[in-house]
């Protein structure tokens, strides 16, 4: 079977690779990035680096309250040097923001993940099946659409009050119904192309037209939108930590810090400015890189003339 | 063929209502511990707890007391507080009016603004000012809400001692202490609403600047001015105006965010603290008037691109 698959696969590189000797093949599917494109995966590759080993190389502990006062500016004592101050409890901000990138990226990882499996799971289903199927769960997700995200996500802690678990659940559920509507209309257009009608007449099974037809043909704009549901997970995690409801302290998390030491801004502290720096240029960073990527596909007469 | 659109997009919106509130009051009533519970708290015995649940109407189904939960929403009962037993009309009152002087506020303010600005970056694309634009508008919708109100404090009240950091209102303020306590929260969300809106205006002008008949104007030789005030704005008003209604409707998570920040009396601060004390039946009130109020500008939204498409209005 694999032996099958690899010669099946060589026999298609072989023919691509014939085909792109004519003057008007196809451009190869490469992903050229811009300096701010490259930047930018740098700075999303440094915070991914961070969680794995950030709470191995940070100066203290999250929760060691080890610095001289509340909201001091960058200073040293006998246990080391506090590079950017100390926050409301005295302990170290730096430190605090390397480890909080594990809560706060792994939490927005974990539920866009899980949003994903459901979402393309039940999209491509829909899409294939079709039916009452289609009907029963388009009606759901239009619901759930239907509803400002950042008021479901209320609604929940409401009812189950506030853990990882249920933020993930929650962030996941709500975001799979937008990956759920893509993936559906990804799948109902792949569906109706000429090579899956020839599969079918081929008598191939409705896995295999799901495994080796629809889902690398839905693969790319599937994959910038990761990125952009990222994002919004990420907003909407720590939004609601900024809020006092998302993740619960003494755990370190980005937007529970700003809001831990919003009243130092009044002093002059900077410690509440760092944490909220951290996610912007995680986000950001994130969504140029989706720019770089989407800019490239596409072009008009239009664009190159005005 | 219009007429029916509209009509079959205001059952749909309906529709949708009807699905928010039973989701609403399922995900509010599953919990242990009833209203009856509430009002008698610690003197409650078996005994009255029963009588008063009668009397509530708390021994019938689910469905029952669905329906009889959903009729008094509409005649404005909106039922009792978990924390001292008031009634949520009374907390809602003031709280609301306030919400939505900001938001109608931030409105007035974004709209002309944010198309201004996006007709002007879509008119010299490529230029380092649309760059400008479209890097700082992206950045702004990148970053949370509250990073944004968080530079606005630490730079115009705490650096510059412009204006107060928070907005919290005693009720005898004058015009001018009103607008300077509001300033803030104001400044915040017009930022927020307002960058996406302008890229989304400026995308819509783009869109259809790649349509064919622009493409003859361009072959044409028509001025690049003229082409889009009088081309391509006319086609792009109704994606436009179906941006703003969206646009109002994301309001809602800022104004949750904003409030907080700025301490500002408003409905969303409410449901905050309700969420925090877990005093479902406020928070149950406090979600439906935002989901309601949702759901009906992105139904306004929908309309609004059914209205403005002249393909639908002048039916062939």
């Amino acid at each position: 079977m694999n032996e099958n698959k690899s010669t099946k696969e060589e026999a298609v590189l072989a023919e691509l690779d014939a085909f792109a000797e004519l003057p008007d093949a196809p451009p190869k599917r490469r992903i050229k990035l811009s300096w701010v494109g490259k930047l930018s995966v740098a700075v999303v590759a440094f915070w991914l680096v961070m969680c794995v080993i950030g709470p191995s190389i940070a100066p203290f502990h999250e929760m060691d309250m080890d610095g001289d006062d509340g909201f001091m500016d960058a200073h040293s004592n006998e246990y080391g040097t506090f590079h950017l101050g100390t926050d409301y409890l005295g302990r170290d901000t730096l430190s605090r923001i390397i480890f909080g990138a594990r809560n706060t990226i792994g939490i927005s990882l974990a539920s866009t993940i899980l949003a994903y499996l459901m979402g393309i799971t039940l999209g491509i289903l829909a899409a294939v099946k079709g039916g009452w199927i289609d009907m029963g769960i388009s009606r759901i997700n239009d619901a759930i659409l239907a509803l400002p995200t950042i008021m479901l996500g209320l609604i929940a802690i409401a009812w189950l009050g506030s853990s990882i678990p249920v933020l993930i659940g929650t962030a996941s559920i709500i975001y799979a119904s937008s990956v759920f509507r893509i993936a559906r209309a990804l799948g109902q257009d792949i569906m109706v192309q000429d090579f899956v009608e020839a599969a079918k007449a081929r008598g191939e099974g409705v896995w295999w037209i799901i495994r080796s037809e629809v889902l690398p043909n839905a693969a790319m704009p599937l994959a910038t939108d990761f990125g952009l549901r990222l994002v919004f997970v990420v907003l909407f995690i720590s939004s609601l930590s900024f809020l006092g409801l998302g993740v619960q302290p003494p755990a370190s998390d980005w937007g529970s810090m700003v809001r831990e030491n919003l009243q130092g801004l009044t002093y002059g502290s900077y410690a509440a400015i760092w944490p909220a720096f951290a996610i912007a240029t995680f986000t950001i960073a994130i969504n140029l890189i989706v720019d770089d990527v989407s800019a490239k596909s596409g072009g008009s007469l239009a664009k190159k003339m005005v | 063929m219009m007429m029916q659109m509209v009509l079959q997009r205001i059952a749909i919106g309906f529709a949708t209502l009807i699905v928010v509130s039973v989701i609403v009051f399922l995900m509010t009533s599953v919990l242990p511990g009833d209203v009856a519970q509430i009002i008698l708290g610690q003197s409650a015995t078996p005994e009255t707890l029963a009588a008063l649940r009668k009397e509530l109407g708390m021994d019938q189904p689910g469905y029952m007391r669905y329906f009889s939960w959903l009729g008094n929403m509409f005649t404005g009962d909106l039922g009792i507080s978990k924390a001292g037993g008031a009634t949520i009309e009374s907390l809602i009152g003031g709280r609301l009016s306030n919400t939505m002087v900001m938001a109608g506020l931030v409105a007035l303010i974004s709209i002309p603004i944010s198309i201004a600005l996006g007709l002007w970056a879509a008119m010299h694309p490529g230029t380092w000012l649309d760059r400008f634009v479209t890097f700082g508008t992206l950045s702004t919708i990148s970053v949370p809400e509250f990073f944004i109100a968080t530079i606005l404090v630490l730079i115009l009240a705490v650096e510059l001692h412009w204006l107060p950091s928070t907005a919290y209102l005693t009720g005898e303020e004058n015009f001018f202490e009103l607008l300077g306590a509001l300033a803030m929260p104001l400044i915040t969300l017009v930022i927020v609403v307002s960058a996406q809106m302008i890229r989304m205006t400026r995308a819509g002008i783009l869109n259809v600047m790649s349509s064919p008949y622009i493409e003859m104007a361009i072959l044409k030789g028509v001025p690049k001015r003229r082409i889009i005030l009088r081309h391509a704005f006319f086609n792009a008003i109704g994606p436009i105006v179906n941006v703003i209604a969206l646009n109002l409707a994301y309001l809602v998570s800022g104004v949750v965010i904003v409030e907080t920040i700025f301490s500002y009396p408003g409905l969303a601060k409410l449901m905050i603290d309700g969420v925090q004390t877990r005093d479902l039946p406020l928070v149950q009130a406090c979600a439906m008037i935002f989901c309601g109020t949702y759901v009906l500008l992105i139904l306004l939204a929908d309309i609004a691109s059914i209205l403005s498409n002249p393909r639908l209005r002048n039916p062939k």
